[in-house]
């Protein structure tokens, strides 16, 4: 295996030398995933075993009791409410974003690759600088723009936010897929009287599943971890996961109970560690085909 | 077969619907984004405190804001932050980058572990690291308890250590990220080339030296793009992991920014040193851009 793994490598290296290769990336491997796996098991111990334990330790006392708090009980903001309002709130505000932020990019990419006009590119350079904008800069007209439409503190109001703000990317990811998709075959159809529709929803759109998929992983990912406009748009009843992470976590009142927050950024972090494990693959290969690169 | 006034009205239509279909589009970026960014721009000038106002005060904001300890604070903090963040990710994943490539059998999984922090929120991140970093309860306690009774790490309690705790946090997060652009990079470079290089007698260190490393120019552009733009926009780990603290030892311009215009009802300093991020990305995303526009062409 081994022998014809090297042959087809123009490096070659010797036994003491891919001993340390393999110490050194599993040691970097530790070093990403100890973190997380120290939270997990420290979030199923009884809070005294955190506060007068070692943390690297195992709990002696299993219990899930911080998970059922965290979901259900823990003090978020006014409310007893545990994080679970929110984190319906999280899935409400990303999952419609995700859908139209993707299904505007495709019609876009498919625009801007197969039926250039005039100044495509100039189009193109602004939709695709609006990806890297500090979001700082749009903060207070947005807020101002959601208080006279009254979206201010809702959900409509992140989800219009985040589907503005995704448009960039997701044009970017359909554009640079497209643009490799052979033009002839549309020039083909279009002889045989094929519309601009017909040729989208009937060639363009079948073949773009990697391309939907990355875009899905990107936005989701990205909508779910949005902290920033949370906290400067949501009110109490619109609140995403993150900021009610923070709020629990930040908390100043009574004791800190550690256990309950680390179950509370579990749950934060489930969603997107799901998408990324699941479709994983898609995600390294969008990673990978380059997000400026074509 | 149609008659010509149905063929110049179809086509013409063909010619429209492409348009149309991009001009919603196109409409909101140039609202939410080139409208907004004008009109914080705009603000910028103003004597804005706790609402829009718009009394005209020329480059007022401005000079306060560089007058102001705390931005220079903010600014020195993210100088140091952003150089730190974007030579260790990148060292860090240039280096795993051309281990990985060394027909490592255990590849996929190795990826996979590498990249998956990027996949959590900041806000996640700083929650597990805040601990980590905990003297009382964190890595310094277990060492401790380990009997190494005279171990001390408490940078995240030290206003002249903290900014590195937030490079550490901010490093763990991204530099897999940098990894898989490394990676692309190498698996793009031609074997043919140093199948070559190898019969002249060139060792390992040379073609990676000579051949290989310069050859990931790109690579290490697009990495230096990507990190110093998220370095500028970095928010949600500060304010999970130290809050801008102790003190204002990890403050950074986006925790500026929110401070002033929401809680301390400056918007108009607020407005100007958003104006300022956005031009420093600018200066960095834009060159960069037109250069990958036009190569496509």
């Amino acid at each position: 295996m081994m022998a014809i793994a090297s042959t087809d490598t123009a490096i070659r290296s010797g036994r003491v030398t891919r001993t340390f290769l393999y110490l050194v990336l599993l040691l970097f491997a530790l070093f990403y995933l100890l973190p997380f796996a120290i939270m997990v098991m420290n979030s199923m111990k009884p809070l005294d075993e955190i506060t007068g334990g070692n943390m690297m330790a195992f709990p002696t006392d299993w219990t899930l009791e911080p998970w059922r708090k965290a979901w259900s009980e823990a003090q978020v903001g006014v409310d007893a409410t545990g994080l679970r309002p929110y984190f319906y709130n999280s899935l409400i505000m990303a999952i419609p974003a995700v859908m139209l932020s993707t299904f505007f990019g495709a019609l876009n990419g498919y625009v801007l690759t197969k039926w250039q006009f005039r100044g495509h590119n100039i189009v193109f350079g602004l939709l695709l600088f609006s990806c890297f904008i500090p979001f700082q800069i749009v903060l207070i007209p947005m807020a101002r723009m959601l208080g006279i439409f009254g979206l201010a503190g809702s959900t409509g109001g992140l989800i219009l936010v985040h589907f503005v703000y995704g448009i960039g990317f997701t044009t970017l990811y359909f554009r640079n897929y497209y643009a490799a998709f052979p033009t002839e075959l549309i020039r083909a159809a279009q002889i045989d009287g094929a519309g601009f529709f017909r040729i989208f929803w009937r060639i363009l759109l079948p073949s773009s599943g990697p391309i939907i998929a990355v875009s899905f992983i990107w936005q989701f990912t990205n909508i779910w971890n949005d902290f920033l406009f949370g906290a400067s748009f949501a009110d109490f009843s619109s609140q995403p996961m993150t900021v009610a992470l923070n709020n629990l976590v930040q908390s100043s009142t009574g004791v800190k109970e550690y256990n309950v927050h680390f179950a509370g950024a579990i749950y934060a972090a489930i969603p997107t560690l799901l998408v990324y494990i699941v479709a994983g693959r898609y995600f390294v290969r969008g990673l990978m085909a380059g997000s400026v690169k074509g | 077969m149609a008659d010509t006034a149905q063929v110049d009205l179809r086509t013409r239509l063909q010619n429209w619907l492409p348009k149309l279909v991009l001009a919603p589009s196109f409409a909101m970026v140039l609202l939410f984004v080139y409208g907004f960014i004008a009109f914080t721009v705009y603000l910028s000038f103003t004597d804005s405190r706790i609402l829009p106002s718009y009394g005209w005060v020329g480059l007022e904001n401005y000079e306060k804001l560089f007058r102001l300890r705390h931005w220079k604070i903010a600014v020195s903090n993210l100088a140091v932050f952003a150089i730190l963040y974007i030579g260790i990710s990148s060292l860090i994943g240039l280096m795993l980058a051309i281990f990985l490539d060394q027909k490592i059998r255990i590849e996929g999984a190795l990826r996979t572990v590498y990249l998956y922090p990027m996949a959590l929120s900041f806000i996640v991140t700083g929650t597990a690291w805040k601990w980590l970093l905990d003297p009382g309860i964190g890595l310094e306690h277990t060492m401790h308890l380990w009997g190494w009774t005279t171990f001390s790490f408490d940078w995240i309690k030290n206003s002249d250590y903290a900014i590195y705790t937030v490079v550490l946090a901010a490093v763990w997060q991204s530099s897999g990220f940098a990894m898989a652009m490394f990676l692309a990079g190498l698996r793009g470079i031609d074997n043919e080339i140093l199948k070559a290089a190898q019969m002249d007698g060139a060792s390992n260190w040379q073609l990676y030296r000579r051949i290989i490393i310069p050859q990931l120019r790109p690579a290490f552009l697009s990495a230096f793009v990507i990190l110093s733009h998220l370095a500028i926009k970095s928010y949600d780990l500060v304010i999970a992991l130290t809050g801008g603290g102790p003190g204002r030892a990890t403050e950074l311009p986006a925790t500026f920014m929110y401070s002033y215009t929401f809680t301390r009802n400056q918007m108009g300093i607020g407005a100007s040193s958003a104006v300022i991020m956005l031009i420093t990305i600018a200066a960095i995303m834009v060159p960069y851009l037109y250069a990958e526009l036009k190569e496509k062409k």
